[in-house]
């Protein structure tokens, strides 16, 4: 067998793997964060339920209607993402005039409710969600054994996080949000909907939190408390990649998770804290962030 | 964060008739503390002296700096456990013991506040969060704080050698003597000139900056301060309850603290020490109830963020002064 550096490249390898599967949940996540906060000035702290509820969305529709994973895809953010609308219309656009401190408070408050409420129903205890069978098995490639569905969460994740930089950044319709994130007065001024625009950009931060939350749901358990934790971490993803850049989170969300696999294998002690360490470095040296500008 | 009622330049009878209101509520709060280890259960009162303590000394960074920590549970935490293993495996009397708790937590303080004040407003919070979750996992690891099961039986010991704290109720006094020193240092650091600074870098830290304050100093000084008086809170809470464990490190006790703090009132005086008490009496009856009072909390926040920024005591200040005529 081989070895790099004293540690055999099997473990290197599936390490890394297990990295950029952490990984792409990160940068789903920080994507849906930075597009929140982009436009609404509001830390998302409801997001790691969200994503949870992504989880448990997948696991009704499986057990309850006996829709499968390629459904769940697609309803669960839909979902997810009409419950965050809700939230929006309902609490937050009434916080948009004060301090956006608030907005993270009342925001943590929900995540309390959400995760309480499913705690109560369902225990701590994980539910199991059963992989699709079309990703099943793996694929040997020369150096490492790939499981087909981590493969295809790395893929799908990529892609997903791809196409919403390619709207943001690219398209007429991320253009007028850019320009509301700028100036949302001036953007109202020539007839643009820029409320709607609010709700629907929540809501579309919440719908990724949902869909990271569908495809993790074969990889770990369904858990009420899944996001509790991630959510921290993700935080400091953000505060690491900077808010300022779509790019930026999604580049951060995948280097973090391969930084924190590579951490398990030369120093597994640390692989809990290297994120919070690698934070409180960035701090020091960049405080606005990697890709961030004041 | 700006306190809702934004601060206005009061007049100098204002602010006699204010300190009168306060002196006088002071000694209605000292006279039911002084009674009440008689009329309820003892250990409960001091949790919730612990508490309140703690609630002020967040509300002296948020309700007056306007620095929202979202990690305060790590100063709490980490005092206890310093307390905890002082007088446990080094066998320090308690004062020596809840000292080096303190000291701990404002050297821990120092450092996260020179981190945290780099970035404001929502970035602070994320970062406190995130400093805080680190410590988490440090005390989950490392060896001194015994992982999962804490530290346990942490002896009582005698206060500078004479008062017994094995007795319920000289533990009781010595825990309120405790609390009414940290509120009134906090009292008394508010209403000084640094405290003033405070409040104007709150409402406006450009001026402040342009008017020739260091505001840097400033923030870190008060957040010193704050990590080092709910340090002390960490401390005593080691002593009364005997233990030091994983639950006073955990983001859930940097929400609650923020909670108590949003209930009863972020910068006023007195409203953290309600708040402390009413999340407390809360949780005393729900704690067996489990997720229903993660719920109840969270159901809390919301509905305070939405109608009821100013909390108890500050809308019952507004009712009072809105009477008044003023």
């Amino acid at each position: 067998m081989t070895e790099i550096f004293g540690v055999p490249t099997q473990a290197l390898f599936g390490q890394l793997l297990i990295g950029l599967i952490n990984g792409s949940f990160y940068a789903l996540l920080s994507l849906g964060l930075a597009v929140i906060f982009g436009l609404l000035n509001i830390i998302n702290f409801t997001h790691g339920a969200q994503y949870m509820m992504g989880a448990f969305a997948a696991y009704f529709l499986l057990n309850k209607l006996g829709l499968n994973y390629w459904w769940a895809l697609v309803l669960a953010p839909l979902a997810v993402g009409a419950t965050g609308v809700i939230v929006e219309r309902l609490m937050l656009s009434r916080l948009y005039k004060l301090d956006h401190l608030y907005g993270l408070l009342l925001t943590f408050g929900l995540a309390l409710i959400i995760q309480g409420a499913f705690r109560h129903q369902y225990g701590s205890a994980g539910l199991p969600y059963a992989m699709p069978e079309q990703l099943t098995g793996g694929t040997n490639l020369g150096f490492m054994f790939l499981p087909n569905y981590r493969g295809w969460v790395i893929v799908a994740s990529l892609a997903v996080c791809i196409a919403t930089w390619f709207v943001i950044e690219r398209t007429k319709l991320g253009s007028y949000l850019r320009a509301a994130t700028e100036n949302p007065t001036m953007v109202q001024a020539f007839g643009v909907n820029v409320p709607r625009m609010v709700t629907l950009t929540y809501g579309f931060g919440v719908a990724l939190a949902g869909l990271a939350g569908v495809m993790a749901a074969p990889i770990y358990q369904v858990n009420p408390l899944m996001g509790a934790d991630t959510i921290i971490v993700v935080f400091a993803v953000v505060v690491i990649g900077g808010m300022g850049s779509i790019m930026g989170a999604i580049l951060t969300g995948f280097g973090l998770g391969v930084v924190e696999g590579l951490t398990k294998v030369f120093y597994p002690e640390a692989s809990n804290t290297v994120i919070f360490v690698i934070m409180a470095l960035v701090l020091m040296v960049r405080p606005q962030g990697l890709f961030g500008s004041r | 964060m700006a306190a809702p009622d934004q601060y206005q330049p009061h007049a100098s009878r204002d602010d006699a008739a204010e300190a009168r209101y306060h002196r006088r509520a002071f000694l209605v709060m000292t006279a039911l503390f002084v009674v009440a280890p008689f009329v309820v259960y003892p250990v409960f009162a001091m949790k919730a002296l612990c508490f309140a303590l703690f609630a002020c000394a967040f509300n002296l960074l948020l309700g007056f700096g306007g620095l929202l920590s979202f990690g305060h549970a790590m100063f709490l935490g980490m005092a206890g456990y310093v307390t905890a293993h002082a007088a446990k495996v080094w066998g320090l009397p308690p004062e020596l013991a809840i000292l080096a708790g303190t000291a701990a937590s404002t050297v821990l303080g120092v450092v996260v506040g020179l981190l945290a004040i780099r970035r404001q407003g929502i970035y602070f919070a994320m970062i406190t969060l995130a400093l805080a979750q680190m410590v988490f996992f440090f005390c989950v690891q490392a060896p001194f704080t015994g992982g999962e099961d804490g530290i346990q039986s942490v002896p009582r010991g005698k206060l500078l050698g004479v008062l017994d704290l094995s007795n319920t109720l000289v533990l009781y006094y010595v825990v309120l003597a405790i609390f009414t020193t940290g509120f009134l240092l906090i009292y008394r650091i508010i209403h000084s000139p640094f405290g003033q600074v405070l409040k104007a870098i709150r409402e406006n830290e450009p001026r402040a900056i342009s008017l020739g304050y260091r505001t840097e100093h400033y923030k870190l000084a008060a957040f010193v301060l704050s990590a080092g008086l709910a340090g002390l809170a960490g401390a005593t809470k080691a002593i009364v309850f005997q233990l030091a464990s994983l639950t006073d490190v955990h983001w859930t006790m940097s929400g609650e603290v923020v909670l108590m703090t949003l209930l009863g009132g972020m910068g006023t005086i007195f409203g953290p020490v309600v708040g402390a008490f009413a999340i407390i009496t809360m949780e005393n009856y729900l704690a067996e109830l489990g997720s229903w009072f993660t719920i109840t909390q969270g159901a809390i926040f919301v509905v305070c963020v939405l109608a009821f920024r100013r909390g108890i005591l500050g809308e019952l200040e507004a009712w009072l002064r809105k009477r008044r005529g003023g």
